[in-house]
C-alpha cells in the first residue's frame, strides 16, 4: 500500500495496514484527540463546579482544612505522576519490539495507577470517617463527585493497561499495534494532567 | 459488507483445521440479509437510513404531543388535558423535538452523505457509528417508557432546578439519564464524523474544495463534541442530588441554581447551532443546483459557518437576563448576541445572492430551501429582538419565546431537513418523490406553519406566557389560540401528504445516477449507490467536481456540456473511459487503496472481468457488538432510577462484557474475505459450518 497519493500533490509512505488518511495520522489518532478535546470540557465543568461552591458553606462546616492530609495526597499524587514515565517505557519498549520490557512496563503504570485509586478509596473512608459524606454541605459534594469522577477516569486506564498487559502475554500485541499502547498512553497522561490540575485547585491553594 | 459476490464454497471448502472456537453468537457476515441484516449492519447508508427512519417517527410523536397541546390551547378553560398531563407533554414535545428528531436527522443526513461526498467508501469507524445509531434508540425508547412507568418528564425540555430537583416521582429522572444515554450517541457520532472529515477525504478533496454540507456539519460535530460533556456533567449534578442527597442545587445549603442555567445553557445555545448548521449546510447545497450557479461566496459561507461556532460560545446567558446577571454581563451578551447576528445576516445574504439571476426551477426540495430562506430570516430577526435585554426582559418566559424558537426548528430546521430529504431521496431510494405531492406538502407546510406559530409572535406580546395548561376567557388570546391551533392541524396534513408521497413511490424507479443534474460526488454514483459506494475512489479537481466534469465554459464564459466520453480522471492519475475496459489491470488495484479494509488478492482468481472490480473492495464486516453494547445502557439507569443496584451492577458488567468482547473482534470479519491467509485459517473454517 505504498505510495498512495494522500493529498493532492504530495506522496506519503504508509505502512501495510494502515490506509492512507487525508492528515496522515491514522484514524484513531484523530479520535483520540477529539475525545480528549471533549474530556477537557467535562473536567472543566466539574472544576469549575468546585470553584463556584468553595468557600461558600456556613462557617463552622467541614471544610478543607478539617480534613486534607497534604504530605499523604503528595505521596499518592506523584505516584500517578510516576506512572506516566512508565507508560513512556513501555511505549518505548513496544516501539523497539521488546516486549519484555513492555509488559514489565505496562504492569507497572496498572500498579501505579491501582496504587493511586487504593489511596484515593482510603483517603474516601478517613474522610467519611470525619464525618464527610456526599451529602453533608457543598464542600462535599462537590469534592467527593469532582475526585470520584477522576477516580472513575484511573479505573478506566488502569483496566484498558491490564487488557493491553494480557493481550501482550497471550503474544496479541504486535509491534505493528504499538500505536494502541501509544493511545492508551495519551488517555493515561491526560488522566494525570487533569489530576496535576484537581490536585493545585483542590489541594494546594487554600 | 465485504465483498459483493456471494463466496465460492469451493475457495473456502479445502484444508481447514478441525477446532473451531467456541462462540456465543456467530459472526454476521457480509451476506446475512433481512432484519439481522439491518440489526447488525455497520454501513454508514444503512444506519443513515435508520437513524432517518427512527427519527421521523419520533417526529410523529413529539407532533402528536404538540396536537394534543393545541387543542387543550384552542379555547380558554379547556378541560381536555389535565395540568400534569400538559406538563409531561410539553416536556416530551420539546425534548422529542430537539433531542429525538433534528438531532437524529440531520445526524442520519450526515452519516449517509458525508462519506459519499468526500469521495469515500465508509465513515472512520464504522461499527462505533452503528453503536451511535442503537444508543440512540434505547435512549428515546427509555425515555419514552417513562409513560408507561409512572409519568414521563414533566419538568420543561431545559430542567430548571430548583424545581427540576425536587419534582417528587422519577419522571426527571427518566428525562436526566434518557438524556445521558443520547448524550453517548452523539458524542460517539461526533467523533466519528470528525474524524471522518478531516481523515478520510478523497486525493485531491482539500478542505476548500469540500462541499457545503459536509463543512457546515463537521462545524455542528465540533460544536456536538464540546458542549455534550458540559450538559452531561449538568445531568450527573442533577441526578446525584436526585439520587444521594447531594446539594449542588440545594438552595437551603446554599446552593446557587444559576449554576444550572449556565452549564444548561452553555450546552444548549451551542446546540442551537447544532440543530440549525446542517440545516444551512443543505439549503447551500441545493440552492446552486436549482439555480444552476455555484454557491455565491463559498469561501464565506464556510468562514461564516466556522465564526457561527465559535461565537455560539459566547452568547449563552441571553437566555438568562431575566435572571439578574448583572448590567456588565448583560451588556456583554447583549452585544455578543447581536454580533452574532452578522455572520448569519452573511449567510443568508449569500444564498439570496446564489438565486440571484440564476436559472431557478421550482422543484420541492428548491421550494423548501426558499422556504427555509425566508422563515429563518424571520426567527433570525425576532432572535436579534431577544438580544435587546429591555425588550427580553418583557418577552421572557412569553409566547413571542415560543414563536422565535419555533421559527429558527421548524421553519428553519426542519425546512432544511425536508429540502434535504425531497433532494436525496432519489439516492437514498433509487426513486424520486411525486413532485406534485411534494409541492403541495410545501405549500400546507408553510400555511400551517404561519398560521400556527405567526400567531405567537402577537400572543406573546400580549403577554401570554409560556407553559400554562389553560387561561381565562376575556384576555383577547381567544382568536389567535384558536388560528394557531388551525393551523397545527394544517402542518399534521402536510406531513399526512408526505407520508402518502413516501408510500406512493414505494416501487423503486429509474432515476439515474444524477437526476438534479447536480453538482457533487454523490451524485456520479448509482441510486442508491452501492455498499462500497465508489468502485474507484474518485480524483477530485475542483470543487463542485462533477459540475466541472459535466460543464465547461465556452468563450464567453457561459456553462457548455463536455462531451459524453471525455475521459474522467482517477485515482492512478490515468484517465479511463466512463466504462472501464476488460482486462484492465491498473485501476482497480489501486481502486481499493483508500478504502476501509485492505484491498490485497493474493489468491489470483480475479480473471479480469470488469465486474471482478468489485472483488477487491473489502468492506468492514457487521457485527452484533453495537446493538448488544447499547442494550446494556437502559438497564444500568433503570437500575439507578429504582436504586436497584444489582441491575444497575448486571448493565454494567454487561456494558463492559460487549465492549471486550467488541474490542477483541477484528473489523474485518476473516471469514468475510476471500484471501487465504495462514494465521487465519481456523477461523475460515467458522464460515464453512454456515
Amino acid at each position: 500500500m505504498s505510495s498512495v497519493t494522500a493529498t493532492s500533490g504530495s506522496h506519503v509512505e504508509i505502512d501495510p495496514g494502515h490506509p492512507p488518511t487525508s492528515t496522515g495520522l491514522s484514524n484513531e489518532k484523530v479520535a483520540m484527540w477529539s475525545f480528549l478535546g471533549s474530556e477537557c470540557l467535562l473536567f472543566g465543568a466539574l472544576i469549575s463546579t468546585y470553584l463556584l461552591f468553595k468557600g461558600q458553606d456556613e462557617p463552622g462546616q467541614i471544610s478543607p482544612v478539617d480534613v486534607f492530609d497534604i504530605p499523604y495526597t503528595s505521596v499518592s499524587s506523584f505516584v500517578l505522576l510516576m506512572s506516566s514515565l512508565t507508560m513512556v517505557l513501555a511505549l518505548a519498549g513496544i516501539q523497539r519490539g521488546d516486549h519484555r520490557r513492555t509488559r514489565i512496563w505496562l504492569l507497572t503504570t496498572a500498579l501505579l495507577g491501582a496504587s493511586f485509586v487504593a489511596g484515593q478509596a482510603y483517603e474516601f473512608t478517613v474522610f467519611v470517617r470525619e464525618g464527610m459524606n456526599l451529602r453533608v454541605n457543598l464542600f462535599s459534594s462537590s469534592f467527593f463527585v469532582l475526585t470520584g469522577f477522576h477516580g472513575a477516569h484511573v479505573t478506566i486506564g488502569v483496566l484498558m493497561l491490564l487488557s493491553l498487559f494480557s493481550l501482550s502475554l497471550k503474544g496479541k500485541l504486535p509491534t505493528s499495534k504499538a500505536e494502541t499502547v501509544e493511545l492508551v498512553g495519551l488517555y493515561w497522561h491526560f488522566v494525570d494532567i487533569v489530576w496535576i490540575v484537581i490536585f493545585t485547585l483542590v489541594y494546594l491553594i487554600p | 459488507m465485504a465483498i459483493v459476490t456471494p463466496p465460492r464454497p469451493e475457495a473456502l471448502a479445502p484444508e481447514q483445521p478441525l477446532h473451531t472456537p467456541i462462540r456465543f453468537l456467530r459472526r454476521p457476515t457480509g451476506y446475512t440479509k433481512g432484519v439481522w441484516g439491518w440489526m447488525t449492519t455497520v454501513d454508514h447508508k444503512k444506519i443513515g437510513i435508520m437513524y432517518s427512519a427512527t427519527a421521523f417517527l419520533f417526529f410523529l410523536l413529539g407532533g402528536l404531543e404538540a396536537l394534543l397541546l393545541r387543542v387543550q390551547l384552542g379555547a380558554p378553560d379547556q378541560t381536555f388535558l389535565r395540568a400534569d398531563t400538559y406538563n409531561q407533554l410539553f416536556t416530551m414535545h420539546g425534548t422529542t423535538m430537539i433531542f429525538l428528531v433534528i438531532m437524529p436527522l440531520s445526524a442520519g443526513l450526515a452519516n449517509y452523505l458525508l462519506p459519499l461526498m468526500i469521495g469515500a467508501r465508509d465513515v472512520a469507524f464504522p461499527r462505533l457509528n452503528a453503536l451511535g445509531f442503537w444508543v440512540f434508540l434505547v435512549g428515546g425508547l427509555f425515555m419514552y417508557s417513562s409513560f408507561f412507568l409512572g409519568g414521563a418528564p414533566n419538568g420543561g425540555w431545559f430542567g430548571y432546578v430548583p424545581l427540576s430537583r425536587s419534582i417528587p416521582g422519577h419522571n426527571m429522572d427518566y428525562w436526566a439519564f434518557g438524556l445521558q444515554i443520547l448524550g453517548i450517541a452523539s458524542l460517539t457520532g461526533a467523533v466519528n464524523l470528525i474524524v471522518t472529515v478531516i481523515n478520510m477525504r478523497a486525493p485531491g478533496m482539500s478542505l476548500m474544495r469540500m462541499p457545503i454540507f459536509v463543512w457546515m456539519s463537521l462545524v455542528a460535530q465540533f460544536l456536538l463534541l464540546f458542549a455534550i460533556p458540559i450538559i452531561t456533567v449538568a445531568l450527573f449534578l442533577l441526578s446525584f442530588d436526585r439520587l444521594f442527597s447531594t446539594n449542588f442545587f440545594n438552595v437551603s445549603a446554599g446552593a446557587d441554581p444559576l449554576l444550572w442555567q449556565h452549564l444548561f445553557w452553555l450546552f444548549g445555545h451551542p446546540e442551537v447551532y447544532i440543530l440549525i448548521l446542517p440545516a444551512m449546510g443543505i439549503v447551500s447545497e441545493v440552492l446552486p443546483v436549482f439555480s444552476r450557479k455555484p454557491l455565491f461566496g463559498y469561501q464565506v459561507m464556510v468562514f461564516s459557518g466556522i465564526a457561527i461556532g465559535f461565537m455560539g460560545w459566547g452568547v449563552w446567558a441571553h437566555h438568562m437576563f431575566a435572571s439578574g446577571l448583572g448590567p456588565v454581563a448583560t451588556s456583554a451578551f447583549s452585544a455578543s448576541t447581536m454580533f452574532i447576528a452578522v455572520p448569519t445576516g452573511v449567510k443568508i445574504f449569500n444564498w439570496i445572492s446564489t438565486m440571484w439571476k440564476g436559472k431557478l426551477t421550482f422543484t420541492t426540495p428548491m421550494m423548501f430551501a426558499i422556504g427555509f430562506v425566508a422563515m429563518f430570516t424571520i426567527g433570525g430577526l425576532s432572535g436579534v429582538t431577544h438580544g435587546v435585554v429591555p425588550a427580553d426582559t418583557q418577552q421572557t418566559d412569553t409566547y413571542y419565546i415560543v414563536a422565535h424558537f419555533h421559527y429558527v426548528l421548524f421553519g428553519g430546521s426542519m425546512f432544511g431537513l425536508f429540502a434535504g430529504v425531497y433532494y436525496w431521496f432519489p439516492k437514498f431510494a433509487g426513486r424520486l418523490l411525486d413532485e406534485k405531492l411534494g409541492k403541495l406538502h410545501f405549500w400546507l407546510m408553510f400555511l400551517g406553519f404561519n398560521l400556527t406559530f405567526g400567531p405567537f409572535h402577537i400572543l406573546g406580546l400580549q403577554g401570554m406566557p409560556r407553559r400554562i395548561y389553560t387561561y381565562p376567557e376575556g384576555r383577547g388570546w381567544d382568536v389567535w389560540n384558536l388560528v394557531s391551533t388551525i393551523g397545527s392541524f394544517v402542518i399534521a396534513a402536510s406531513i399526512l401528504v408526505f407520508m402518502f408521497n413516501v408510500w406512493k413511490n414505494r416501487k423503486p424507479q429509474e432515476v439515474g445516477d444524477d437526476p438534479w443534474d447536480a453538482r457533487t460526488l454523490e451524485w456520479t454514483i448509482p441510486s442508491p449507490p452501492p455498499e462500497y459506494n465508489f468502485k474507484e475512489i474518485p480524483l477530485v479537481t475542483s470543487r463542485d467536481e462533477l459540475w466541472h466534469r459535466k460543464y465547461t465554459e465556452d468563450e464567453h464564459g457561459r456553462s457548455v456540456r463536455r462531451e459524453v466520453t471525455e475521459a474522467q480522471p482517477t485515482l492512478a492519475g490515468t484517465a479511463v473511459e466512463p466504462a472501464p475496459p476488460e482486462g484492465h489491470e491498473g485501476p482497480d488495484h489501486v481502486a481499493g487503496k483508500a478504502g476501509t479494509g485492505d484491498e490485497h488478492d493474493g489468491d489470483g482468481e480475479h480473471d479480469g472481468q470488469a465486474e471482478e472490480h468489485e472483488e477487491h473492495i473489502h468492506m468492514p464486516s457487521p457485527s452484533y457488538w453495537p446493538l448488544v453494547t447499547s442494550i446494556g445502557l437502559p438497564i444500568i439507569c433503570y437500575g439507578m432510577i429504582y436504586k436497584a443496584w444489582l441491575v444497575a451492577i448486571l448493565g454494567g458488567v454487561w456494558t463492559l462484557g460487549s465492549i471486550y468482547a467488541w474490542a477483541l473482534e477484528p473489523a474485518t470479519a476473516p471469514e468475510d474475505t476471500p484471501d487465504h491467509d495462514p494465521e487465519r485459517g481456523h477461523d475460515e473454517a467458522e464460515a464453512v459450518h454456515a
